[in-house]
């Protein structure tokens, strides 16, 4: 079909957007890279050139899917993933916009680190890629991070994310700097004298494989805590891929006292148990780990209360040579950016336990407001950038992690049936990602 | 000048509780000795025959040699203590260290401590007058008192002047003292600086507080510059020098936007390039080498009227 | 009970003047100090006097000599501090000393040791408006505008248009 210019007008889609409470069958015009209008246009009225046109009759049309964590290796591990490969696989996935950790070699933590990834990311000219700045130095958990000097960058964010900041006193500092940049402060909630070498959850399926687990009390502790800070220092916090049904509870609370918080959680502590682990397939091994069917009935119930604002696939790219080793000593994490959105219509749609508007404001405006870009992203108000998600709901797939475009394939995900295939992803009026499979048009 | 003021303070322990006449009348004093220093010869006889112990448990050069100048200007006596050729450093205690210098016949011990609140417990315990110099981080009243007799000198009087103080409020005696002093005389001040850097419920103090100079800065009649202080901190609450100048120093770009006439004051010593830089230390807004100038006189002032209130 | 009033007391710094002029050859260098605060608007009428007079300008200046005080650490004492000013050179020079009452010669003794912080006068001469008598020090005034005869728990109350909006001398029983 396609020039590729900033112009499209989609058309016959059921248009979800949940900022705008939009949940019809309409066209979606966008001009000049931005979203122009939503209802009924005529081609003639859009005045797109030859070839701009997608009909998108059966199929949902939403704002630019977010994922606001994922790690793409670079700069240091490029062979596992580098900003390009990872930006190819995220608009496969249909995500507009991605948010980078800073946990790479050598860490995110200065302003030319932030330009780099901006760059990359410019030039990889799929994604949009943002980028958190460490909080720490090194992500030690000691001295304070250029938070200032990154903010100026353009960082949406700071985390230490792979670790968890262990001294309460250095957090309440980090809060109480952070607070100066407006920026959202992330923490992977971990506290490490309980979590001990742990590699799996601490539970009756780690004493009966005889592997150190590591306890819900490890992330409850420390979520715990930083609630605690937040009511006195009041920056605006998040809650990284929590996972146990305590952490549940402990958000619940912090939401209904009206505190800055928000939380997200990631696909398979929506879908997998600790139970999986049986074969040491370390696949099923990352951090938090996989819980029980409980925390899975938490965590969903969490998602239909409200309480969850964001879902996020914690992508994390490893080479085959690196997980196939021992249980206890391959690296921790699973990618996921190009399955997403099925195993998200597995886990919560299929079920009912909510329905798609709350599913795609997960998706787009929920974490668009939480890394500060929601006055352009996350919505298709009128004069926000042109980024959409054309997906069929109802597509069926497997998944061939052969087929992935990242350059990694770690996850337990093959040859699962899902159902929800993207179609088109759109990036600032441009088509980024086409669906060239079978029942492509 | 005050009519029938009679100046009652033995001791100068610290401004909280100063009233604005007070202090006022300390300034006026100061007026007197800045001209003694404009002299020939820098001497008066006012307190000859009286004996002062400079007694530095930290270092200084600024603080301790304007005593020692400002005693011997007024004929004093003048034995220099430190803490490392002392006795101290055999294990003898603060107090017995002073009741020994008491039995030689001391009349004014200056004193500077790491300790907050060691001026008030050496006032207790021995009869000499006491001026604290400096005690951890809680006052350093005669930087005040100089601090705005150099303004009063520039501008005439404090009354609704803005005032801005950067930096280290959380670790600073001179910002707090300053707070008192400048606020007594009618400015109004405002505390910059990261949050990290902020004293906890410092709002409550007469004082509005500002994470973001750049806001400020063209509203500031005088801006206050303090010491980043490296030594004295456990961990870093700001994360590099780099971040806190782009952030917090009064750089040549700031002085652009802010008001003509701003008055530049800084205790000293300087971290040039850091908190300030050099063009505008030594720019023709600065006050900074007035303020030693002035420090001189209005420690003359203080010697002098302590030592007019002991009984 | 008044004893000077305003055109005796002019008439007493005229008598001064005289007295000045008939002292020193005419090209002496001459300066006028006065001395505490009143003796400060005495020295200068007389400055100016002696400028008409001389035909030439004559160099005024003022002393606040409470640092030099011997009671300066008298417990009973008010002091309050005020500036010195005296901006010429007194080097080689007659420096004439100006008081409005001298009755001890204690402030005199001070206002010496102030003036020769400043150099080493050829000269040093006292006019006092006022001598009331009662030394307590060897101290003589070159000139004097008026004797009074005054009892010890008395005093001597100055009053002059400069600070006090009129010219008067009184004596006044102190309690």
């Amino acid at each position: 079909m396609k020039k590729n210019t900033n112009e499209l007008l989609i058309k016959n889609g059921r248009v979800i957007d949940p900022l705008n409470g939009i949940d019809k069958v309409a066209d979606v015009l966008i001009k000049s890279g931005k979203i122009e209008k939503i209802g009924s246009i005529s081609a003639a009225q859009a005045d797109v050139p030859e070839g701009c046109i997608i009909d998108a009759a059966g199929m949902f049309v939403t704002p630019g899917l977010i994922d606001m964590h994922v790690h793409f290796r670079e700069p240091g591990d490029e062979e596992e993933e580098t900003i390009a490969s990872g930006s190819a696989a995220a608009v496969a996935g249909g995500f507009t916009s991605v948010v980078c950790m800073p946990n790479t070699d050598p860490t995110i933590q200065d302003e030319t680190s932030i330009e780099f990834v901006h760059r990359m990311g410019r030039q990889a000219r799929k994604t949009h890629v943002y980028v958190m700045g460490a909080l720490t130095k090194d992500r030690q958990g000691v001295e304070l991070a250029e938070m200032g000097l990154m903010a100026k960058a353009g960082a949406v964010g700071f985390t230490d994310d792979g670790n968890g900041i262990q001294n309460a006193a250095v957090m309440a500092k980090c809060l109480k700097y952070a607070s100066m940049f407006g920026l959202v402060v992330s923490q992977h909630c971990q506290d490490n004298s309980l979590a001990g070498g742990g590699v799996m959850n601490s539970g009756y399926n780690s004493t009966i494989l005889g592997l150190p687990g590591i306890s819900p009390l490890a992330e409850e502790l420390m979520l715990w805590r930083d609630i605690q800070l937040v009511k006195s220092i009041k920056t605006r916090y998040h809650a990284q891929h929590l996972s146990t049904a305590g952490s549940m509870d402990i958000i619940r609370k912090a939401k209904e006292d009206g505190l800055p918080v928000t939380c997200e959680v990631s696909p398979h502590h929506l879908l997998l148990t600790d139970d999986t682990i049986e074969e040491y397939d370390t696949n099923y091994k990352m951090n938090p780990p996989l819980r029980t069917a409980a925390d899975i009935a938490a965590i969903k119930q969490a998602i239909k209360d409200g309480c969850i604002d964001a879902l996020a696939t914690d992508h994390a790219p490893h080479l085959e040579s690196e997980k196939e080793l021992e249980f206890l000593y391959a690296p921790f994490g699973i990618v996921g950016l190009e399955c997403a959105l099925g195993l998200y219509i597995k886990a919560l749609i299929k079920d009912g336990t909510i329905d798609w508007p709350r599913l795609i404001a997960m998706m787009t405006c929920n974490p668009a407001k939480i890394i500060g870009i929601d006055s352009f992203k996350g919505s298709l108000s009128v004069d926000k950038w042109g980024d959409v998600t054309i997906f069929d709901p109802n597509e069926k797939w497997t998944v061939d992690v052969n087929k992935f475009i990242s350059k990694s394939k770690n996850c337990p995900y093959h040859g699962w049936e899902l159902e929800g295939k993207v179609k088109y992803t759109i990036v600032g009026g441009e088509i980024r990602y086409r669906d060239c499979g079978t029942n492509a048009r | 000048m005050a009519d029938k003021f009679k100046w009652t303070r033995k001791h100068l322990l610290g401004l909280r509780d100063f009233s604005r006449q007070e202090i006022e009348y300390v300034l006026d004093t100061a007026d007197s000795f800045s001209e003694v220093n404009q002299r020939t010869i820098k001497k008066v006889p006012a307190l000859r025959g009286k004996v002062i112990v400079n007694m530095f448990f930290e270092d200084s050069t600024r603080t301790r040699n304007s005593f020692s100048i400002a005693a011997g200007r007024l004929s004093a006596d003048v034995v220099e203590f430190t803490k490392k050729a002392s006795a101290i450093s055999k294990g003898e205690t603060l107090l017995d260290t002073a009741r020994n210098l008491e039995a030689m016949g001391i009349d004014i011990v200056v004193i500077r401590h790491e300790a907050a609140g060691t001026a008030k417990l050496l006032s207790r315990s021995i009869n000499a007058s006491i001026i604290n110099a400096g005690d951890g981080y809680n006052e350093h009243p005669t930087q005040a008192l100089l601090d705005v007799y150099t303004i009063r000198k520039h501008r005439g009087s404090l009354d609704g002047l803005k005032i801005g103080i950067v930096g280290d409020i959380a670790h600073s005696r001179v910002a707090r003292s300053n707070i008192y002093a400048m606020t007594k005389l009618g400015a109004e001040v405002t505390l910059i600086g990261p949050p990290t850097l902020m004293p906890p419920q410092v709002s409550k103090l007469p004082v509005k507080v500002s994470y973001d100079l750049d806001e400020v800065i063209e509203h500031l009649d005088v801006i206050n510059m303090l010491r980043i202080q490296f030594e004295r901190l456990a961990s870093n609450p700001f994360p590099s020098k780099r971040e806190y100048s782009r952030f917090f120093g009064l750089t040549d770009e700031r002085m652009q936007r802010a008001k003509k006439d701003i008055i530049v004051i800084h205790p000293g010593p300087m971290n040039r390039g850091l908190e300030i830089e050099s063009s505008v230390a030594d720019g023709p807004n600065s006050l900074i080498l007035q303020q030693v100038t002035n420090g001189i006189a209005v420690r003359m002032a203080v010697l002098f009227l302590v030592s007019t209130a002991s009984k | 009970m008044l004893v000077l009033n305003k055109e005796q007391i002019a008439h007493a710094i005229e008598l001064m003047a005289c007295q000045i002029i008939n002292s020193i050859d005419s090209q002496t260098d001459i300066a006028v100090v006065g001395i505490r605060k009143k003796g400060i608007y005495v020295g200068q009428r007389l400055a100016e006097l002696l400028s008409k007079k001389l035909g030439r300008p004559i160099d005024c200046g003022s002393t606040d000599i409470t640092l030099y005080r011997d009671d300066i650490h008298d417990p009973e004492k008010v002091l309050q501090i005020g500036t010195t000013d005296i901006r010429f050179d007194v080097n080689d020079r007659t420096i004439i000393l100006v008081d409005d009452v001298l009755h001890t010669g204690r402030s005199c003794r001070a206002a010496m040791d102030c003036v020769i912080e400043f150099g080493r006068p050829a000269a040093i001469r006292l006019a006092a408006l006022i001598d009331r008598g009662n030394r307590e020090f060897p101290i003589q005034a070159d000139y004097i505008g008026h004797h009074l005869e005054v009892r010890p728990n008395e005093t001597v109350a100055v009053s002059l248009e400069e600070c006090d909006g009129t010219d008067e001398v009184r004596v006044v029983a102190s309690n």
